[in-house]
C-alpha cells in the first residue's frame, strides 16, 4: 500500500532523511519510532506530497506522490504534527469546510461529520469556536478531519501528543479499530505508545532506519542484551568460578550478603545456561531461592540504538 | 474546482469578517475617505463629481489593501495550516483564486459603503450618472490588482508585518515612484513610466472615459501577480 524506495531528503547540506526505504502492506499498522528531529515528520511530508523528495520515489496504493499528487491526496488522511487548525473556526465549521474542499457533496459530508464526531468524541464541543478548546480536543478535531474522507491510508505525526492517559487509551483504541479498514501509519518518539498500537515498528534515527519489525522481533534482536539473575547459597568463591565454568556464560559478577551470593550473569549471544546453572547446584550442597532471564526492555534497545546512531551522525558531520 | 474555490472564498470571507484588523482598516479608510470629501467636495463652489474622492481612494487603498491581504497566505505559515491545506486535494491555483475571490468581495462591499456619498452628491448636484459608473468599475478593476499584489506579498513570508509591508513598498514602487521617476527623468522614459502609473490608468476611469488599453494594464497585473503568488506557494515546498 506504501512503498518507499531510497527515499532521501536534503535541507541544504544537511540529510534529514537518508535513502530509506520501507514497504508497508494493505490494513497494516505500523509505528514510526524515532528519537525528536529524527526525520519521521519529513518522511510524513513526503508521503503527503506536502514536500517533494530530493531523491528516491515514494507510492501510496500504485500513486507516484510526486507525479500523482492529487490521487495520492485523495486518499489520504493526514494528521500533521501539532494539529494545525484555524482558530477562529468554530470546529463544525472546520469540518464543514475541510468536507467542502474535499468534493464532498451536502448530504454526503453531512453524513461524514456525524460519523467522525462519533468516532472521536467531538459532540461536547463541536459548536465551539477552536481557540477555546484544550489541546487534546483540537487533536481529536484534527483527527477528525483526517478520517472525514474515509481514506484508504491514514498518516499520523504524534496521534497522541498532549492527550491525557484516559484519551490516549481511547485514541489507541481507536487507531487499532481504525486498522481494520484503513492502512495506518503513525509516528511517535514514545515507545510504549508504538508497542500498544502497532503491528510493525520501524525505527529510525538521524535519517536512517535502524532497525524494523514486529515488538517481538524487535525483542529478539536484545536477547543480546539480556542478564541472568541467580541467588546461590554457599562459598562465594567457588559459586562463581563454577558458573563462570559453564558453557555459554560470559560473566560473572557477584554480591554477597548473609549467605547468598546474588550473582548477575552475561550470557554469550544465543545461549540460555539456565538449565546447566541449575544441574550445577543441584549436584552440589547449595542451594538455590532464584534464577531468572531479565530481559532487556525495548526502552533501552532503543535508546542504545539511538543514540549510536546519532553518535556516529555526529562524527560524519565532523 | 469551482466547488473548491468558492469554499475557499467563503472561508476567507467569514476571516475577514470575523478579524478585527480587517474593521479598523475599513473604518480608517471610510473615514479618511469621508474626511476628503467633505473637506474638498462637499463644499461651497465644490465640483459636483466623485473624481477627487475617487482620486483620492486609489491613494488610500496603497496602505489600506496590503493591510487588508497580509493575512491570507503569511497565517497560513504561521498556524502551519498550509499543511492541511496544501495536503488537500485542491491545487494552488485553487488556493489562490479561492483566497482572492474572498478578499475581492470583501473589498467590493467596503467600496459599497462608500456609494453613501454618491447619495449625497445627488442631493445637492446634478452628477454624470455615467462617469460615477465608470468610476466605481475603475476602483474594482483598482483594486483587483491591488489585491493581487498584496496575495503575492503576503505569499512570500509568514509575518502578517512584513507582508503588509512588501505589499505597501511595491504599490508604491507604481504609484509614487514611478511618478516620481517620470518627472525627474522626462523624455522618453515619460511615457514609460506613466504607463506603469497606475494612478495615472485610474484618472482615466475618473473621468469617466473607458480606455481598453487601462483596462488590460489593471487586468494583466492582476493575473500577473496571481500568477507570481501561485509560482511562491509551490517553490516553498521545495525548501
Amino acid at each position: 500500500m506504501i512503498r518507499v524506495q531510497d527515499l532521501t531528503k536534503m535541507y541544504g547540506d544537511r540529510a534529514a532523511v537518508q535513502s530509506i526505504s520501507f514497504h508497508i502492506n494493505r490494513g497494516e499498522i505500523v509505528g514510526f519510532l524515532g528519537p525528536n528531529g529524527a526525520g519521521k515528520t519529513t518522511t510524513m511530508r513526503m508521503l503527503t506530497c506536502y514536500m517533494p523528495a530530493t531523491s528516491g520515489s515514494a507510492s501510496i496504493a500504485g500513486h507516484d506522490v510526486f507525479t500523482e499528487s492529487m490521487a495520492v491526496r485523495r486518499i489520504i488522511g493526514y494528521l500533521p504534527e501539532n494539529t494545525p487548525l484555524d482558530p477562529l473556526m468554530r470546529a463544525r465549521e472546520y469540518l464543514t469546510f475541510r468536507g467542502k474542499i474535499r468534493g464532498l457533496d451536502r448530504a454526503s459530508r453531512q453524513a461524514a461529520i456525524n460519523r467522525v464526531v462519533e468516532q472521536c468524541w467531538l459532540g461536547d464541543f463541536i459548536d465551539r469556536p477552536i481557540q477555546q478548546l484544550s489541546k487534546g480536543m483540537r487533536q481529536r478535531v484534527g483527527l477528525a478531519d483526517a478520517l472525514l474522507h474515509n481514506p484508504e491510508v491514514l498518516i499520523l505525526d504524534e496521534p497522541t501528543v498532549g492527550l491525557d492517559p484516559a484519551q490516549i487509551r481511547e485514541t489507541r483504541h481507536l487507531i487499532r479499530e481504525l486498522a481494520q479498514q484503513h492502512t495506518v501509519l503513525l509516528s511517535s518518539h514514545i515507545l510504549p505508545e508504538i508497542e500498544a498500537t502497532c503491528q510493525r515498528t520501524i525505527i529510525i534515527a538521524a535519517g536512517k532506519i535502524v532497525a524494523s519489525g514486529s515488538p517481538e522481533e524487535l525483542k529478539q534482536r536484545i536477547r543480546e542484551g539480556s542478564r541472568l539473575i541467580a541467588e546461590v547459597s554457599g562459598p562465594k568463591e567457588a559459586v562463581t568460578k563454577a558458573i563462570s565454568a559453564l558453557g555459554g556464560v560470559r560473566k560473572v559478577a557477584c554480591e554477597s550478603q548473609n549467605g547468598w551470593n546474588r550473582l548477575t550473569i552475561e550470557t554469550t549471544q544465543d545461549s540460555d545456561p539456565r538449565e546447566s546453572i541449575y544441574g550445577l547446584v543441584k549436584g552440589k550442597t547449595w542451594s538455590m531461592r532464584e534464577l531468572r532471564l531479565e530481559q532487556g526492555s525495548l526502552e533501552e534497545f532503543f535508546i542504545r540504538i539511538t543514540a549510536e546512531q546519532s553518535g556516529t551522525a555526529r562524527e560524519e558531520v565532523r | 474546482m469551482v466547488a473548491r474555490v468558492v469554499a475557499l472564498t467563503q472561508r476567507e470571507l467569514a476571516a475577514n469578517f470575523l478579524s478585527p484588523v480587517a474593521y479598523v482598516v475599513a473604518a480608517l479608510f471610510l473615514i479618511a475617505a469621508g474626511h476628503l470629501f467633505m473637506s474638498n467636495t462637499l463644499i461651497e463652489g465644490g465640483e459636483a463629481s466623485m473624481r477627487f474622492m475617487l482620486d483620492s481612494m486609489a491613494w488610500l487603498l496603497v496602505f489600506a489593501v496590503p493591510l487588508l491581504t497580509m493575512r491570507v497566505l503569511a497565517d497560513e505559515y504561521a498556524t502551519g495550516t498550509i499543511e492541511t491545506l496544501m495536503t488537500a486535494p485542491i491545487s494552488d491555483v485553487e488556493v489562490i483564486l479561492g483566497k482572492f475571490i474572498g478578499v475581492m468581495v470583501f473589498y467590493v462591499a467596503l467600496l459599497a459603503t462608500t456609494v453613501a456619498h454618491v447619495i449625497l452628491l445627488f442631493n445637492y448636484g446634478a452628477e454624470d450618472f455615467g462617469v460615477v459608473t465608470y468610476g466605481y468599475l475603475g476602483m474594482v478593476l483598482l483594486g483587483g490588482m491591488y489585491v493581487a499584489v498584496g496575495l503575492f506579498a503576503s505569499s512570500l513570508t509568514r509575518y502578517q508585518l512584513v507582508a503588509a509591508l512588501i505589499g505597501m513598498a511595491l504599490l508604491a514602487v507604481f504609484t509614487v515612484l514611478v511618478d516620481a521617476l517620470a518627472s525627474w527623468q522626462g523624455g522618453q522614459w515619460r511615457v514609460v513610466l506613466s504607463y506603469v502609473n497606475v494612478l495615472h490608468h485610474f484618472k482615466d476611469f475618473s473621468r469617466g472615459i473607458f480606455d481598453t488599453k487601462s483596462v488590460v494594464f489593471f487586468l494583466s497585473n492582476t493575473v500577473f501577480f496571481l500568477f507570481l503568488a501561485v509560482k511562491v506557494m509551490e517553490s516553498r515546498r521545495w525548501r
